[in-house]
């Protein structure tokens, strides 16, 4: 009997991979489907799940003559750096994926980059702008533009269009991307209004929510503007409050910022202010256009910035299996042909932007979208900013 | 210089004021049940919901009822909401004795007429609150206040019968009672996260924003009314406990748990008002921080609840005035170590001080050892 049960478990674990192994591909996302970012997580699925029918309803992928079709899989990484690493793995070893998308943002992207480069696998990040997630990683790649080029886009900005002598930077010390990104705007600040322009520059820490200790600060030090790099749920803290404290010049954000629930959260007080990011869903033309109305006709809602540029990195994975040829059903030996395809990739014409990569980083060169909250609500493109 | 100095001190107040109410209630069941409520950090998290959900009924904007929907859905809706209000009552009620043979008519009534009441009112607030003026929203913020931490305490109580009480009628170690409380904090938590979503809600603003200029600083009318309702409620906790009947019993509990019921004080009931004290102020401080950091998260309760415990230790926990202190003396050194040095810091020298405290003196500012603990 206790024979019979183990051959039956052994028989209902081994069947379905070796029935479901053959003429599927496996793409795994590691994505924060909980936590503090969980709209990032949701907006990435979402694109991630509309590319998968558009494909899957054509047939499957061609891959060399022979239609394959897609299989995604989606771990949470619950916002959390660790759990992103132990996603990593999950999706690579245990999953048996051909390449990883995702996590999104760089304090998630930069460890689990470390797992998909030692483990040989194709990782590839919408959202993650921090230099260091591909840095010296061969296997890494984005599909967005870095924070060495967002930070002083942020700084001229603030300097030409919003008049700012003097500027405060808040943001959270514990994460790597608005760590990163504040580093970057002080540099390019300081370069172009004199070193000790920078008036104010505050940290705080992960889950914080009372930040009147900084603020009243950084009030003090009467800035012409205040950047702050934060994430979305954030936002509508440190604005209120410093709205509260008597600051009432201009708040400038980044990327961040641009998660389709901003303004569910943050209400009057994020109207008129500016940040920057990869697209603009109001006004959007071509490619671009057709996505945002095909997502808003399936899920009822205006993409944001993550979902576009999970359409785009997914995209480019899947381009890049068709230009390896065939799959040889060797999981390293396919990884490694992968890596390759990726890193010939040029001119791919995304919904963001055309991307390349040149072979030595996973780094495509990108334009930055400075975008204007308006008084509706909405993300309206304000001026564009190439390299 | 000066002026700064008054808006760090304002910036503290307010946040000392959270964490004094929520020390308050760990106290308060510390002090009657020697237990220490670890889910009473997430009874602080649910007040909020509770003030969120409330105060979008209250103003016919939430998507329970959709803003927009036609006046048959809404009393419907109200009319669901009034039966079970009446439900609850008429259970409250029941026990009430009635003479033999005589037949009474009087509840029927009763309740016929608390359903109508309740039914008209929350049709009327869903359908003029229009929040145009601040004094609507003023009007709305004092009935979401008293709603919340009642709709709190009845949550906090039915932890207490549902997980508490089992456990303290079979004798059980207080270790077990704590390690409940612990897992009831992460029901609570998850619960939430499976019930509501991932997305967070964002809290409306209930208060005008007037903003008053006090030697320099800037003090918002929701900071005040959190500086305000803590130290209210500490001045009423502080004469409910010395002055009352009912807080002599809490004290007696406290003394001799096992003497008490042979004196003929009713030793549930006294526990039961100490949840509900409890948690009422644990919703009020839920509702009041949503007010001042309008992003709800289903964790928002697990720091702010640690901090207060800390908080209430080192006070001497146990003692209302040291909760009280304890919350308003951590608030103090974070802003303080905030706004001097660094906040990395923050966390790492006000703990350490309070750490250095508790050394000097280990049963806290005002605890004393081995007496009445309340």
């Amino acid at each position: 009997m206790k024979k019979l049960l183990v051959a039956l478990l052994v028989a209902a674990f081994a069947f379905p991979a070796a029935a479901f192994g053959a003429d599927t591909i496996k793409i795994g996302f590691n994505i924060p489907l909980t936590g503090d970012i969980p709209k990032v997580g949701e907006m990435s699925k979402g694109a991630a799940e509309m590319l998968k029918e558009k494909v899957n309803g054509a047939g499957g992928l061609d891959v060399g003559g022979k239609k394959y079709m897609l299989d995604f899989v989606y771990v949470d990484n619950e916002a959390k750096a660790e759990s992103a690493v132990n996603a990593a793995l999950k999706l690579i070893e245990g999953e048996k994926v051909l390449a990883m998308v995702g996590p999104q943002g760089s304090g998630r992207a930069i460890p689990a980059a470390e797992v998909a480069n030692n483990n040989k696998t194709v990782m590839i990040s919408g959202w993650s702008t921090n230099p260091k997630t591909t840095m010296d990683r061969p296997y890494v790649f984005r599909a967005c533009f870095l924070d060495d080029f967002q930070g002083p886009v942020a700084a001229k900005f603030a300097t030409e269009q919003l008049k700012a002598k003097k500027a405060a930077v808040l943001f959270d010390v514990a994460s790597d991307y608005p760590k990163g990104l504040s580093e970057f705007f002080k540099k390019d600040f300081e370069k172009l209004n004199g070193p000790g322009s920078v008036v104010a520059y505050e940290t705080f820490t992960t889950k914080d929510v009372d930040f009147s200790a900084q603020l009243t600060k950084i009030i003090k030090a009467n800035p012409d503007v205040l950047f702050t790099p934060q994430y979305y749920n954030e936002v509508p803290l440190i604005v209120k409050q410093a709205r509260e404290l008597g600051y009432k010049g201009p708040i400038l954000g980044s990327d961040s910022w641009g998660s389709a629930e901003l303004m569910a959260l943050c209400g009057d007080d994020c109207k008129g202010q500016y940040f920057v990011t990869h697209y603009a869903a109001a006004g959007a033309k071509g490619a671009t256009k057709e996505f945002i109305d095909a997502f808003n006709a399936k899920f009822k809602q205006i993409p944001d910035d993550v979902g576009a540029l999970t359409w785009d990195a997914t995209g480019m994975v899947l381009a890049s299996i068709q230009k390896m040829g065939a799959i040889s059903g060797d999981l390293a030996k396919d990884r490694e042909a992968l890596r390759n395809a990726m890193a010939t990739m040029r001119d791919y014409a995304g919904i963001t932007g055309k991307m390349s990569f040149d072979g030595k980083t996973g780094d495509p060169i990108k334009c930055a979208v400075i975008v204007k909250i308006s008084d509706k609500g909405e993300f309206t493109f304000h001026e564009s900013v190439c390299p | 210089m000066f002026d700064t100095v008054i808006q760090q001190a304002f910036n503290a107040l307010q946040l000392g004021s959270y964490y004094s109410l929520i020390a308050l209630g760990y106290c308060l069941v510390y002090g009657v049940l020697l237990l220490i409520n670890f889910a009473h950090g997430d009874i602080f998290m649910v007040g909020a919901y509770i003030a969120f959900f409330a105060a979008t009924y209250i103003m016919g904007q939430h998507a329970l009822i959709p803003p927009n929907s036609p006046i048959m859905v809404k009393l419907v809706f109200a009319g669901f909401f009034a039966l079970i209000i009446t439900a609850a009552v008429s259970f409250a009620i029941k026990k009430k004795p009635v003479a033999a043979g005589q037949k009474n008519y009087s509840y029927p009534a009763i309740l016929g007429g608390i359903f109508i009441t309740i039914t008209a009112a929350i049709y009327y607030w869903g359908q003029g609150m229009k929040l145009e003026s601040g004094a609507d929203k003023i009007l709305v913020f004092a009935v979401t206040m008293p709603l919340t931490m009642i709709l709190t305490s009845v949550v906090g109580v039915f932890i207490e019968r549902v997980a508490y009480k089992p456990l303290r009628l079979k004798g059980a170690n207080r270790l077990y009672v704590v390690i409940t409380a612990l897992m009831m904090g992460i029901i609570l938590e998850y619960g939430n996260l499976s019930l509501l979503g991932t997305s967070r809600l964002s809290f409306p603003t209930l208060l005008p924003r007037i903003v008053f200029d006090v030697a320099g600083a800037k003090v918002s009318i929701t900071k005040l009314s959190a500086i305000a309702a803590s130290f209210l409620m500490f001045a009423l906790l502080q004469w409910i406990v010395t002055r009352t009947k009912l807080g002599m019993a809490m004290r007696a509990v406290s003394y001799d748990k096992f003497a008490v019921p042979l004196m003929g004080i009713p030793l549930d009931a006294v526990i039961v008002f100490t949840f509900f004290l409890g948690s009422s102020m644990a919703g009020l401080a839920g509702m009041l921080y949503a007010m001042n950091f309008p992003v709800l998260d289903p964790f928002m309760g697990a720091l702010v609840g640690w901090k207060a415990f800390v908080a209430a230790v080192v006070g001497g926990i146990g003692d209302i005035r040291g909760a009280f202190v304890g919350g308003f003396l951590l608030a103090f050194l974070e802003v303080i170590v905030a706004a001097v040095f660094s906040s990395e810091l923050r966390d790492l020298i006000s703990f350490t001080i309070l750490l250095g405290i508790l050394t000097w003196k280990p049963t806290g500012l005002f605890g004393k050892p081995k007496t009445t603990k309340i």
